[in-house]
């Protein structure tokens, strides 16, 4: 188990007041709250946050905490000292109000495991029912597995309430099929696989949200598909038939003469499966072969005095 | 491995998927007049005339689930994690035409 420094996680110094770790803690929530942040650890570093508030915001458990010690460092391996607690009203664990799963062993170790719904587990009377939680995970899977659809296997650390009525956090591996269609921001909706029920209450939902890795030269919007194609110049202007990739494979894309970069060309149903498919976009890009030797230089000359071109009209220069 | 668990039925919430209010209620596990203070606020916008026959599609769950965690999270009122989504909403659409 290694030490928290839960002030450090807050970034706020040892001697702050009850307000400034406040303030600290909405900042940061706000910052790392997993639908607004982009940052790829930000489930990680909420969760962080919460437990350093969660014991911060206490004073009895601040104070305990503070008693353990000013010596540790973050991440040091550690173990409690003895009768650490003695005198603090939590003594024995499982007194946390908050929702602590996820939260880290060296919490659970100082301050036991909370339960579920922010209330302490003694309130609970025989009869009372609820459903679980839903859980959400992002998944990232590739273009290719949504055209063609795919298995994924996903590890997931799931609550679970053992004998005692502890929460213990338990990893689960799902094999989830991945139909094909998919497109980005999609939910799929696992029924049963969230968090455990109270009671005669039913087991929660898992939500998979589905985001695409990033492709070597695909991109989706939508169903449609989006590729750069570059092309020559004798190309764009002559016009020709190119062998171009798509999800499903190379297929034969005819470029019309007289094309330009930028110019948008369609392949029907090409795109994502669904009902209609999506279309696959080439944007054409043309490469300007450079001129190495003096025979190629003479070509380009040639045709600088053969077609003429000021490229800048209508630019004021 | 001995706890892997095979998931063979999934169910993907796509464009065709539609849900009445009660349904919308029980995935969302909350109630009725919350869901109608989404509609009021323009969060939501199902399909149909009256509550009765509203129709709500894939994104009104993903959307009431986010309010779900902001609010709580972030403690924001109704309005104002209105804004936030779209605000969201905008800024992944501006990303992805950056990125590409």
């Amino acid at each position: 188990m290694e030490y928290k420094d839960y002030y450090k996680i807050m970034g706020v110094e040892k001697t702050a007041t009850q307000d400034e770790i406040k303030r600290a803690y909405r900042k940061l929530a706000r910052k790392y709250h997993p639908d607004v942040s982009k940052e790829p650890d930000a489930e990680q570093k909420f969760k962080e946050v919460g437990e350093a508030y969660e014991v911060l915001k206490d004073p009895q458990k601040r104070a305990a905490y503070d008693r353990i010690g000013s010596q540790w460092r973050e991440g040091q391996p550690f173990t409690p000292p003895p009768d650490w607690d003695v005198g603090f009203e939590f003594s024995g664990g499982g007194f946390t109000g908050g929702d602590t799963s996820g939260f880290s062993d060296f919490f659970e170790t100082l301050f036991g495991r909370g339960a579920p719904f922010g209330a302490s587990r003694q309130t609970y009377s025989r009869n009372f029912s609820a459903q679980g939680q839903d859980h959400r995970a992002k998944i990232l899977i590739d273009l290719e597995d949504a055209y063609h659809g795919a298995s994924r296997l996903i590890s997931l650390q799931i609550p679970e309430i053992d004998d005692a009525g502890r929460i213990i956090n338990k990893t689960r591996t799902l094999n989830v099929k991945i139909p094909k269609g998919v497109k980005a921001g999609q939910q799929i909706r696992l029924t049963g696989q969230g968090g455990p029920g109270i009671g005669k209450g039913r087991q929660g939902d898992l939500y998979l949200e589905v985001a695409f890795r990033k492709h070597r030269y695909f991109h989706a919007e939508g169903l449609d598909i989006y590729l750069e194609l570059p092309v020559t110049p004798w190309e764009a202007a002559l016009g020709a038939i190119v062998a171009v990739p798509t999800l499903g494979g190379s297929v034969e894309l005819k470029i019309p003469p007289g094309s330009q970069t930028g110019h948008k060309l369609r392949l029907k149903g090409r795109g994502l499966p669904g009902n209609p498919p999506g279309d696959q976009f080439a944007v054409l890009k043309v490469v300007v072969p450079p001129a190495k030797s003096d025979a190629d230089k003479a070509i380009y000359e040639q045709m600088a005095r053969a077609m003429p071109l000021n490229p800048r009209v209508g630019m004021g220069v | 491995m001995s706890n892997e668990v095979i998931i063979s039925s999934v169910i993907v919430l796509d464009d065709n998927t539609r849900f009445t209010l009660l349904e919308l209620c029980r995935l969302g596990q909350t109630s009725a007049e919350w869901v109608i203070e989404l509609v009021e606020e323009g969060v939501l916008e199902p399909e149909g005339s009256g509550i009765g026959d509203w129709r709500f599609g894939a994104d009104a769950l993903k959307r009431l689930q986010a309010v779900q965690r902001l609010q709580r999270d972030l403690r924001i009122n109704l309005p104002g994690a209105a804004l936030v989504l779209e605000l969201l909403e905008e800024i992944e659409m501006l990303r992805q035409r950056y990125e590409s």
